[in-house]
């Protein structure tokens, strides 16, 4: 039988039998909505996704930027795409919870229906090479004996740095002051000029700035293959595994069945060789965190966001 | 001479046929991209960069890094002959280069700006392959008070750019200031002046701004004008510029590059800033400063020549440090990473191929430029005699598509007409948009970085007169103010500021 016979006949059986149109989902292009601008983190996991997605799916995956309100533009309109699949969003964590209760955006973070999570950039904190601070310890006896000197460099106010430096500060019961910049690129001329103690940021800043910079313990549950030398919060005595979770959501109004399907699809994405193996080079974790599994982890999420919004002055 | 072989790699990856090829495609992008007015290098990279996966990372960088200084080029072209910058940061060359077209020199005008860009070029490419490291280091020493005093040095040389009253000049800067606050406070986290719009939490981008009040605007005007609009494309004689023009322009040139190139290495300093300040100093050294804003070679020369040095030595963080000075460094940092590149200090070590590649395609991708934009001079000015029936609903239409594609948000192209609007009011009252802009560019990164200072120093503003660098730029900030408003040279201060 022919290709073109066999299609034709499936098309026939499928109509006759009212199977839903979507069983061939994607069946033509999927528009892949970024809430930040070409470049960042989400920017470049997207991309990678990208490429294995034409391969595996045979359909295209078109990359749209729409950054705005650090996400929140593209996210409080992400449920007036029609649910039929043919649009996506990337979605950040904690992004999701704390911006609904900073109060500057127009959606509520239930209103998002995640899908799928599938890496995150671990919570790290890094000194420059010339840093007195050779480790974690260091830095600790420090904050402890001139409380409220050290200065931490962090990406925005109402952000994941900004909710790791209170967190950091609560749990190591120090106290020390957060700087705010407008992103990490900005941030990272001041952190390599000593004009600040300290970053908290992400473990792939380290990796960018390797040669330059030490990163004194990172929020992963086991020691990154990158910095083998590095310890984890957990080993210097912190309850601490978090970092930046970027994933995808649909608009509400999808049906279950293609929320599930999108979900295996970009699981299967993430088993693919070559993908794990770029974005491990790039300093990202893979998770793999289905549509099953979803209402269990934001339900975590929420909970540990929100204990920390507290620390932040952010209520609910 | 270690540098010698360095470059000798580079001239050697560089100087393969595909590599000289995708250098010869990213520059005619960067010029067509860079004579459209609205339609900038980042989103032209942003787009071609899936188009990239397939070719070897080091052609792929060739060729977006030739969309972004090519585009430097070609913004100088729609300046000079339609009065409209190409590029933001050729507003300034509208200034004189449009004037100069309207005396029947616009070839002279586009021919100095592509020498003068050719020879920023060549000085910045020698910058970076000599001594990339030690500047990107010397720009680390500048912290956040440093910062707030440049800022402060670059708000008070702004309204040497005035050509009217000082005062109107000083309410567009505040004007300008204002605007940059739209938008969410980095350090409170507030949304500021952004009336509950999910749009205007960022803040309102540049190139939104620039192409409002200075396209849109002049489009109107010349509209207003009717058939009484003057012809001015008769008398173009002389396309390229004679011995006497570039004596009078080098220096102007040289200049240009220099201070071009050292805005170029601070992060956040950039092309606009580059190309502001060059126009300033000329326009405070000459001997006849009334010249200006009525079609001076150095105006043109100078602002040129600074822009293009600086979007090359801006390249310096990015490949030194892995820092993004400009959105399109940032997309830069990405494009590497997508291929599999770690941009960072690290990379001159690990992947030298890549790094003295870019630096001699640069200077070849530069050489390209001029040769292309010299024989080509004769097109350009023939668009000068293309109806404008038919040539301002074209221009109006790819500003549309560029404010559109910075954010992709239609809510831009609203905001640039709004702009558009505002700015043809100011041409009404006759006030110069060009201090607006560089108050919208210079108002946020001062007040960023005057509180980061204080809160770095908790508080306490002797910070900024403790600090040497920042020392040195207040005394000079100081000096100027002196010198602009100092009673006993008021009358050469006439000069300056009122002009016909």
């Amino acid at each position: 039988m022919k290709r073109r016979e066999f299609l034709v006949i499936g098309g026939a059986a499928a109509a006759a039998f009212a199977l839903p149109a979507r069983a061939a989902y994607p069946d033509k292009p999927v528009r892949y909505i970024i809430a930040f601008p070409p470049g960042g983190e989400s920017d470049i996991g997207a991309r990678l996704q990208q490429g294995v997605f034409d391969k595996l799916y045979h359909q295209q995956l078109v990359i749209e930027s729409k950054p705005g309100a650090g996400g929140g533009l593209a996210w409080s309109q992400l449920n007036n795409y029609p649910g039929d699949g043919s649009v996506i969003m990337g979605t950040n964590l904690p992004h999701l919870v704390l911006q609904p209760l900073e109060g500057n955006v127009q959606y509520k973070t239930d209103d998002i229906a995640n899908v799928h999570f599938y890496h995150y950039t671990p919570d790290a904190i890094v000194v420059r090479n010339e840093s007195p601070f050779r480790s974690y310890q260091d830095l600790l006896a420090a904050a402890k004996a001139k409380p409220g000197k050290l200065n931490f460099a962090g990406s925005g106010t109402n952000t994941a740095n900004h909710a790791s430096h209170e967190r950091f500060n609560h749990a190591a019961r120090v106290k020390s002051t957060y700087v705010p910049f407008k992103g990490t690129g900005d941030l990272i001329a001041s952190l390599l000029g000593g004009h600040v103690d300290a970053a908290m940021s992400y473990s792939t800043l380290a990796l960018a700035q390797k040669g330059k910079c030490r990163v004194l313990a990172v929020a992963t549950g086991k020691r990154l293959p990158l910095f083998p030398e590095t310890p984890t919060f957990q080993e210097v005595g912190l309850d601490w595994v978090d970092g930046a979770y970027r994933g995808i959501a649909v608009p509400r109004s999808t049906p279950q069945d293609l929320r599930r399907r999108i979900s295996s699809m970009f699981s299967e994405i993430n088993r693919d060789a070559d993908f794990r193996r770029q974005m491990e080079a790039g300093g990202f974790e893979l998770v793999d965190i289905g549509y099953d599994k979803m209402d269990a982890f934001m339900a975590e999420r929420k909970k540990a966001y929100t204990g920390v919004a507290k620390l932040m002055g952010l209520t609910a | 001479m270690e540098l010698l072989q360095h470059l000798g790699t580079g001239f050697e990856i560089a100087f393969t046929w595909h590599n000289i090829l995708y250098c010869l495609v990213g520059c005619l992008l960067g010029t067509l991209i860079g004579v459209l007015p609205g339609i900038g290098p980042v989103a032209t990279i942003a787009m071609l960069l899936p188009a990239t996966f397939v070719l070897h990372p080091v052609s792929a960088l060739i060729m977006l890094a030739g969309i972004y200084y090519g585009a430097q080029y070609g913004g100088s072209t729609t300046a000079i002959l339609v009065n409209l910058p190409g590029e933001v940061s050729s507003v300034v060359t509208c200034l004189d280069g449009y004037q100069m077209a309207r005396r029947g020199m616009a070839g002279k005008a586009l021919g100095i700006s592509a020498l003068g860009s050719f020879f920023a070029g060549t000085v910045a490419t020698i910058l970076i392959a000599g001594f990339a490291p030690p500047l990107a280091e010397l720009a680390l020493k500048f912290g956040p008070s440093d910062y707030f005093s440049l800022m402060v040095l670059g708000l008070i040389a702004a309204v040497v750019l005035a050509h009217g009253s000082l005062l109107k000049a000083i309410a567009m800067i505040i004007l300008g200031l204002l605007c940059g606050l739209i938008g969410t406070d980095v350090n409170s986290g507030v949304a500021r002046y952004s009336f509950n719009l999910p749009e205007l939490i960022d803040g309102i981008n540049i190139g939104t701004v620039a192409m409002g009040v200075f396209g849109f605007s002049e489009i109107i005007r010349n509209l207003e004008q009717g058939e009484a609009r003057e012809v001015f494309t008769k008398s173009i004689k002389g396309l390229l510029p004679n011995w006497s023009d570039i004596k009078q322009s080098a220096p102007a040139v040289v200049r240009g590059t220099i201070l071009g190139s050292a805005l170029g290495i601070l992060p956040g300093g950039g092309p606009i800033l580059g190309a502001f300040s060059a126009y300033t100093l000329e326009k405070k050294l000459s001997k006849d400063p009334s010249r200006f804003g009525k079609g001076a070679i150095e105006g043109v020369a100078a602002p040129e020549s600074a822009n293009n040095a600086a979007a090359q030595t801006s390249f310096i963080p990015l490949l030194t440090l892995g820092i993004p000075c400009t959105p399109t460094m940032a997309l830069m940092i990405g494009a590497m990473i997508i291929h599999g590149i770690q941009p960072g200090p690290q990379i001159m070590t690990s992947r030298p191929d890549l790094f003295w590649g870019m630096i001699a395609s640069m200077w070849i991708g530069n050489l390209l430029l001029v040769v292309l934009n010299l024989p080509l001079i004769g097109i350009w000015v023939k668009l000068l005699t293309v109806k404008y029936d038919y040539l301002f609903p074209a221009i109006l239409i790819f500003c549309c598509v560029g404010v559109y594609s910075i954010n992709n948000a239609p809510f831009d192209v609203l905001l640039a007409a709004l702009f558009g609007f505002i700015g043809y009011v100011f041409i009404k009252f006759s006030m110069e948009p060009a201090p607006l802009l560089l108050g919208f560019v210079l108002g946020p990164m001062m007040e960023e970085n005057l509180r980061r200072a204080l809160l770095l120093s908790r508080g306490d503003p002797s910070v900024f007169f403790t600090r040497p660098i920042s020392l040195t730029l207040l005394i000079i900030a100081a000096l100027l103010l002196v010198i602009v408003m100092a009673p006993s040279i008021a009358k050469k201060r006439e000069e300056v500021f009122v002009e016909g």
